[in-house]
């Protein structure tokens, strides 16, 4: 029945020439209307846990689930801000411009940590750090580098062992790779260090976390720079094969967002929605053990959260990026 | 003017109420406007820190202008509510970077930026706007940056503002309306103790006020006082007039008594004899409302000025009662003096015998012969004199009116009087602070009792 639905929904999302559309998959609830249509750059195996969740405390609503890269999201919103009623993503500046553009629905009644909201339409219900993750057969006998200092030497000490073998995001394709970047080379010089290191290696350049963790998993990369841990705690055959490395000197980390477009015509299922992701019951209660953390408010705190404000548009800035693309150009394509 | 009469005080409260709630308002207003001035400001202030930043951030490389822009550019716009964040970089007229529509060229050099506040995508936004001109060659390059904010923590902080100025309005006008209410009050009390210690005095109190008086009233009491003065001469005056008239009227009229008592017992003829006595009569009731008359001036004039002596009532009324013993006589009425020992009283022996006198001299007059005319002198509770007859007694629907001036009963038509003797009574009772009870007695007959 899921396969029929979403075989037909992939095929209508083609028609709709949105060739950008990863996926898309119906989430029914128990016969119920109306459908609640979802835009989320979180792959749907991931987020699956999470709308049942929802669905069964909310049986009379269907999920209409599609799965888009962060970057293409903006550009789908903008096509069509009818064709959605919900944006979950974790590219935090891209979301933020929408809400500042005023695309996004202030949601009345919501009271969430104020560090994890922006005009009471943009929410935060994640905090996941970037982390480096490796492989541990690669660092066999070696010492494991718990900042990027020690990484950067690890690197140094061993060229040959690690030529090719070093992957990132490709931040001129992925929102959350840019994100993590740009937030990276605000905090530290050591990102760009790190990036020159990287480019002198021949890194590979992905476009999204689960490819990388899959080369990883094979051996085809021994590290990979500003991955989500939690994509890479959600696979069961990588576990045993790689190490997730939270960097001590400092972890870039960033909330995935929800905000309800203002075109939309569900408004309350849309907030329920939003109600039950920033509640963080799915992460307690529904799925105990389930990887993407939930906010807690002493992490806002302790962590190196990148904030919702405005400051956010600035790496979006198109002469800003045009400058830190060559920056990272510069650093990395060589 | 309205010509109905209108209350002082209600004019002078709602004038003062009135005044308050205008401050109130204008207080209310001042304080918005300013806020509001300090708002705009602050926000203002912030907006060309960020177009100082943005700009600062600008170079021309190879007639090309690179921006750096600084994080903190847009991060320095955070505010509690949130507010939306809109920016335009133009090179000449050309928008390089941000939000098309935001501003419209032409853009000139100036010292300063400039604000102003504009829609833009469906909302007020306030937005500043600097053009610089960057060194490059062949020329120049004007570099205009605009960054604009919503006003939404603006209207908040406002929002707050205002609620605190009409709280604090309101307070000041009520405070103001209780004090309106106070000093009205206060400053009318002046007035109310005046009218309230003239309307207390006795009908023949026209001593002058002396009581002090705020400077804008003694117009009113020294011209009230004047008033007094003239009136009481002029009281005085026909008082003097009434007593001398009825002095120099009834000498000659004793001198015609003798006269037609002299010729009545020359004169035989039964019918010249009736005339003359019918005369006589007149004379004795002109005579007697003469006395009557000079009794009362004596009265209104003592009782002005009461020379209290220590004296025995029972002494006085024995005297009367000695002196009238004979007119008793003449007329078969039996007078009698009822009294437990002396009765001591500080009283005006003349205005106590005057009262008296009347009193008996009313009570024998309206006496049927061999009846009894009893006067009684008691001590206690207090000192009062009581004259008892056996006549027909008072009129009961009259007897409040007895005791005014030319008064006279329903039933006293036959009888010689003047109606002033209950009056003379009345008035030095009350002179000495008494008062006079008349009724009738059950036995039948009147009875006056003077309480002293």
């Amino acid at each position: 029945m899921r396969n029929l639905a979403s075989l037909i929904l992939v095929l209508w999302a083609g028609a709709l020439g949105a060739a950008t559309l990863e996926d898309r998959q119906l989430f029914e609830g128990s016969g119920g209307q109306p459908t609640l249509r979802v835009l989320s750059s979180t792959d749907t195996d991931t987020f699956a846990p999470i709308l049942e969740g929802f669905l069964a405390r909310n049986p009379a609503l269907n999920i209409d689930y599609a799965v888009a890269g962060s970057a293409d999201i903006v550009t789908l919103i903008d096509d069509c801000p009818d064709c959605f009623d919900v944006v979950i993503s974790s590219a935090m500046d891209l979301q933020l411009k929408l809400a500042n553009d005023g695309v996004a629905r202030p949601l009345s009644g919501l009271v969430g940590n104020t560090g994890s909201q922006w005009r009471q339409s943009l929410f935060g219900f994640t905090l996941e750090p970037a982390t480096v993750v490796i492989n541990r057969a690669a660092f066999e006998g070696r010492p494991v580098p718990e900042t990027r200092q020690q990484l950067i030497e690890a690197l140094r000490a061993e060229p040959e062992h690690f030529q090719g073998k070093l992957g990132t995001y490709d931040v001129r394709l992925s929102g959350l790779g840019y994100l993590f970047a740009t937030q990276d080379a605000r905090t530290s010089e050591t990102f760009w260090r790190l990036m020159e290191v990287f480019g002198n290696l021949d890194a590979q350049l992905y476009c999204c976390s689960g490819a990388m963790i899959d080369d990883l998993v094979r051996g085809d990369l021994y590290v990979a720079y500003n991955v989500l841990g939690s994509y890479a705690a959600t696979r069961p055959d990588a576990r045993d094969r790689v190490a997730i490395i939270t960097p001590s000197d400092f972890a870039t980390t960033m909330m995935r967002t929800v905000l309800v477009l203002d075109s939309t015509q569900q408004e309350a299922a849309a907030t329920r929605l939003v109600a039950y992701l920033t509640s963080g019951a799915w992460a307690d209660e529904d799925q105990p053990g389930y990887p993407l953390p939930a906010i807690e408010a002493a992490d806002l705190s302790v962590l190196n959260v990148v904030t919702l404000e405005p400051g956010l548009l600035v790496y979006l800035d198109r002469l800003k990026r045009q400058l830190f693309l060559e920056a990272w150009s510069s650093a990395l394509l060589r | 003017m309205s010509a109905e009469p209108r209350s002082l005080r209600r004019r002078l409260t709602l004038t003062l109420i009135g005044g308050a709630a205008v401050l109130a308002i204008l207080f209310y207003l001042v304080v918005r406007t300013y806020a509001q001035q300090i708002a705009q400001q602050s926000q203002d202030r912030i907006l060309e820190a960020s177009v100082t930043s943005v700009l600062d951030a600008a170079v021309v490389r190879e007639g090309q202008v690179e921006m750096d822009l600084p994080y903190a550019a847009f991060a320095m716009l955070d505010t509690s509510a949130d507010d939306r964040v809109f920016y335009a970089i133009h090179q000449g007229e050309a928008l390089l970077s941000g939000y098309r529509g935001l501003v419209s060229p032409p853009f000139a050099l100036s010292a300063a930026p400039s604000f102003d506040t504009v829609p833009f995508n469906g909302v007020d936004v306030r937005v500043a706007t600097w053009t610089h001109s960057l060194p490059a060659s062949p020329r120049p390059v004007l570099l205009s940056v605009s960054v604009a904010q919503t006003r939404d923590s603006l209207a908040g902080t406002l929002l707050a503002i205002s609620i605190n100025a009409a709280v604090f309005g309101g307070a000041f006008f009520l405070l103001a309306a209780g004090m309106a209410l106070w000093t009205s009050a206060s400053t009318l009390r002046p007035l109310g103790l005046i009218a309230e210690s003239v309307a207390r005095r006795g009908p023949s109190d026209l001593r002058p006020v002396t009581r002090a008086v705020p400077s804008e009233l003694s117009p009113l009491v020294t011209s009230l006082n004047s008033l007094m003065t003239r009136l009481s001469q002029s009281l005085s005056q026909s008082e003097t007039f009434i007593a001398e008239a009825a002095h120099r009227v009834r000498t000659p009229l004793a001198t015609v008594r003798s006269h037609a008592e002299v010729t009545l017992m020359r004169v035989d003829k039964d019918e010249n004899r009736q005339a003359l006595r019918s005369m006589i009569r007149a004379i004795d009731e002109s005579s007697r409302a003469a006395g009557q008359l000079l009794d009362h001036a004596m009265v209104t004039f003592r009782g002005d000025q009461l020379e209290r002596q220590d004296i025995d009532l029972v002494t006085i009324c024995s005297e009367i009662v000695e002196r009238l013993t004979p007119v008793a006589e003449m007329m078969d009425l039996d007078l009698t003096l009822v009294s437990d020992g002396p009765v001591p009283s500080k009283a005006d022996p003349i205005l106590i015998q005057n009262a008296v006198r009347n009193l008996v001299d009313n009570a024998l007059k309206y006496s049927d012969p061999d009846s009894a005319v009893q006067i009684a002198v008691t001590a206690t509770p207090a000192p009062t004199i009581t004259v008892r007859d056996q006549g027909i007694g008072f009129p009961e629907a009259e007897m409040a009116l007895l005791s005014q001036r030319f008064q006279r009963g329903g039933n006293a038509k036959d009888t010689v009087g003047s109606g002033l003797g209950l009056t003379i009574a009345n008035d030095v009772a009350e002179a000495h602070g008494g008062r006079l009870e008349l009724k009738n007695l059950e036995t039948g007959g009147a009875c006056a009792i003077l309480h002293l």
